[in-house]
């Protein structure tokens, strides 16, 4: 347990009414000042570990502790931590300013000292000019800001947001993505973020815990999480993935021989132990495409296209191995050109770096 | 090119005109033609004849007819304010808490709304005369019988209204509320509270009308020293329907306009803008 921890989270379970357990033995250490991510498909839990953090609901073992101090009874208005619920909820019948400043208010602040604080607040979110303004009058990614405002003035040591940019379009999302990555690094206060978005995880958290039914899976970096994924779960969940069933033959060394069907025997560099049957995957933007056969050490499969989905940056090839895989090819659309492309219908090889192959246990 | 006439499109449909004229004539014609009688010179309902306040002033000077109206008018502010208070109580509690017997309680609330107003007027008459109410205490007291009677069938229309407007409340804000440092009792005022406030206005004002126009009830639960204008108005109408009455009705008329046009307005107003 080191000092750094602003959220500890101890053997936390949540069961519901009807034998429903939401939140299933949860080890968590949240440290100070990160942005933490707590990522998952739906009904994974993870909402319900964040509403155990705001004090929303009682975890029915486990302890959760807050700075130091157990806090798993506390109520959420006794908590020093603030949340940006998924709807914003920002009060109707108050202006901009008054939604602000009830916090502080509520909590017996001296009204000279709520002013200037609300301001200040409301800078920061990029919304000065708006106090007076009714939230009827606001865009819904004025009224998310406005949500920020009101929780970060009450200086809390850790700040809850619900999905906070499922309601926004594409393009707000990503231009709120950064922002939100800025007003942490700019308040300096720890962030857990709940979301279902991987992408949105991968791009603002120092580290992601991917939940799936009431555990966590695996808690990383970004980085480790994508390219080092230590389950079938996490390695499907996050990006996209060829996936194949395979089998341990062997260890020579530091590398493991395996069977693999439709791809036939491989020798991949694995440090881990692996024996009997297991996964073997390989990110579709790892995987090369040519006319050749490579001459190197690549793993090297031919296959007929049979789709392609062109993205933009990136297009996405389909290629029908003569086992009958169907593999997941993204190439980038490095320069602009719209002819020297894989074509339908057309015979290639596609292969990667024996390195780059992951060994999932089954 | 005409678009073909959609099935409701009442401006273009013959037979959809017809029933439109008919129920409004049915629906206006006896109101307009009762104010135009209220200002006509002659006695006789036959023929308008010149113009005139003096059936106004007459009623004005009816004291009988004055303290009806100031019966009916201290009855239905009585009624309002407990009424508005019990209904939205009860909305509120039928809202938020789960309570063994829930579903009864809920069933006994709406009772009022569907019992035939006779019934309950026959059951609050045998009731008052079974305990001994009195009736003989110094006005306005003598009125506490009526009030109670009013109070008792109006208050379930306050708790649906306001239960209404309360279904459409997102729990978010109140949780935000409370993670922002509120109690309870904060958030009850200064978020619930707020919230209700249209269900409550149009509440109060459907209590009041209630309780202004009500005849069926207010007639067993009255006495001699205890009418009210709709009962002092069938009273007159029973000798003859003099313009005295008409000028009567029409104030009536006025107020009511007046109280339910308020109502729309406050109801309207508060729409846009949702719950954020």
């Amino acid at each position: 347990m080191s000092d750094d921890a602003i959220v500890r989270i101890e053997g936390v379970s949540k069961h519901f009414q009807g034998g429903i357990t939401a939140v299933d033995a949860v080890d968590l250490e949240i440290r100070r000042g990160e942005f933490f991510a707590l990522l998952g498909p739906s009904g994974c839990g993870k909402t319900t570990l964040l509403r155990m953090i705001a004090g929303f609901e009682i975890p029915t073992e486990g302890r959760i502790v807050i700075d130091g101090e157990d806090m798993s009874t506390t109520p959420p208005n006794r908590r020093p931590i603030n949340m940006v619920f998924q709807s914003y909820a920002v009060f109707p019948h108050m202006t901009v300013a008054k939604n602000v400043a009830y916090g502080l208010k509520v909590e017996g602040v001296a009204p000279a000292e709520i002013a200037p604080r609300v301001e200040e607040a409301l800078a920061l979110v990029k919304l000065d000019g708006f106090g007076a303004r009714l939230p009827s009058q606001l865009s819904g990614g004025q009224r998310q800001r406005v949500a920020l405002a009101r929780a970060l003035v009450k200086q809390p040591k850790v700040l809850l947001l619900d999905e906070p940019l499922s309601a926004l379009d594409a393009k707000l999302r990503e231009a709120m993505q950064l922002e939100l990555v800025r007003l942490q690094h700019a308040v300096g206060i720890t962030f857990v973020i709940v979301t279902h978005d991987q992408e949105e995880a991968l791009s603002m958290a120092d580290r992601i815990a991917v939940m799936d039914a009431g555990v966590i899976r695996q808690l990383a970096t970004p980085e480790v999480l994508y390219e080092y994924p230590s389950s079938r779960f996490v390695a499907d969940f996050i990006g996209k993935m060829n996936l194949f069933e395979g089998k341990v033959l062997t260890r020579e060394g530091a590398r493991l021989l395996l069977d693999v069907e439709g791809v036939g025997r491989i020798s991949v560099p694995c440090e881990e132990e692996h024996s009997g049957a297991v996964g073997v995957a390989i990110r579709p933007e790892k995987l090369h495409l040519g006319r050749e056969k490579p001459s190197d050490h690549s793993i090297a499969l031919s296959g007929v296209v049979t789709n392609l989905a062109y993205f933009g940056e990136s297009s996405q090839v389909f290629l029908t191995t003569e086992a009958g895989r169907s593999l997941m090819i993204s190439q980038p659309n490095a320069s602009r050109t719209t002819r020297s492309g894989p074509r339908k219908g057309e015979t290639l090889w596609c292969w990667w770096a024996p390195a780059d192959t992951l060994v999932l246990r089954a | 090119m005409r678009t073909p006439a959609a099935p409701l499109e009442y401006s273009r449909r013959m037979p959809l005109r017809l029933i439109f004229l008919v129920t409004t004539i049915f629906l206006y014609a006896p109101i307009l033609i009762l104010i135009a009688f209220s200002f006509s010179e002659s006695r006789r309902l036959v023929n308008i004849t010149g113009f005139t306040f003096k059936w106004y002033e007459r009623a004005a000077g009816n004291d009988q007819l004055a303290l009806a109206f100031a019966n009916s008018l201290t009855i239905a502010l009585i009624n309002t304010l407990f009424a508005t208070v019990l209904g939205a109580l009860a909305a509120l509690l039928l809202w938020r808490f789960r309570f063994p017997g829930k579903a009864a309680y809920e069933g006994a609330v709406a009772l009022p709304i569907v019992v035939p107003e006779i019934c309950m007027g026959v059951a609050l008459y045998a009731f008052f005369a079974r305990i001994g109410w009195p009736s003989d205490w110094i006005w306005p007291f003598n009125l506490s019988a009526i009030a109670a009677a009013h109070i008792a069938f109006s208050f379930p229309f306050v708790t649906m209204i306001v239960r209404a407007r309360l279904a459409n409340f997102n729990r978010e804000l109140e949780e935000s509320a409370k993670d922002l440092g509120a109690s309870e009792w904060q958030v009850l005022r200064d978020i619930i509270v707020p919230f209700m406030k249209p269900g409550l206005i149009a509440g109060a004002l459907l209590a009041f009308t209630l309780s202004l126009d009500d005849f069926v009830i207010t007639f067993f639960t009255s006495g001699p020293n205890t009418i009210t204008f709709p009962i002092k108005i069938y009273s007159m109408v029973r000798f003859s329907v003099t313009p005295e009455v008409n000028a009567a009705s029409t104030v009536l008329i006025v107020i009511t306009l007046f109280l339910t046009a308020f109502a729309l307005w406050v109801q309207n107003r508060d729409k846009p803008g949702g719950s954020g």
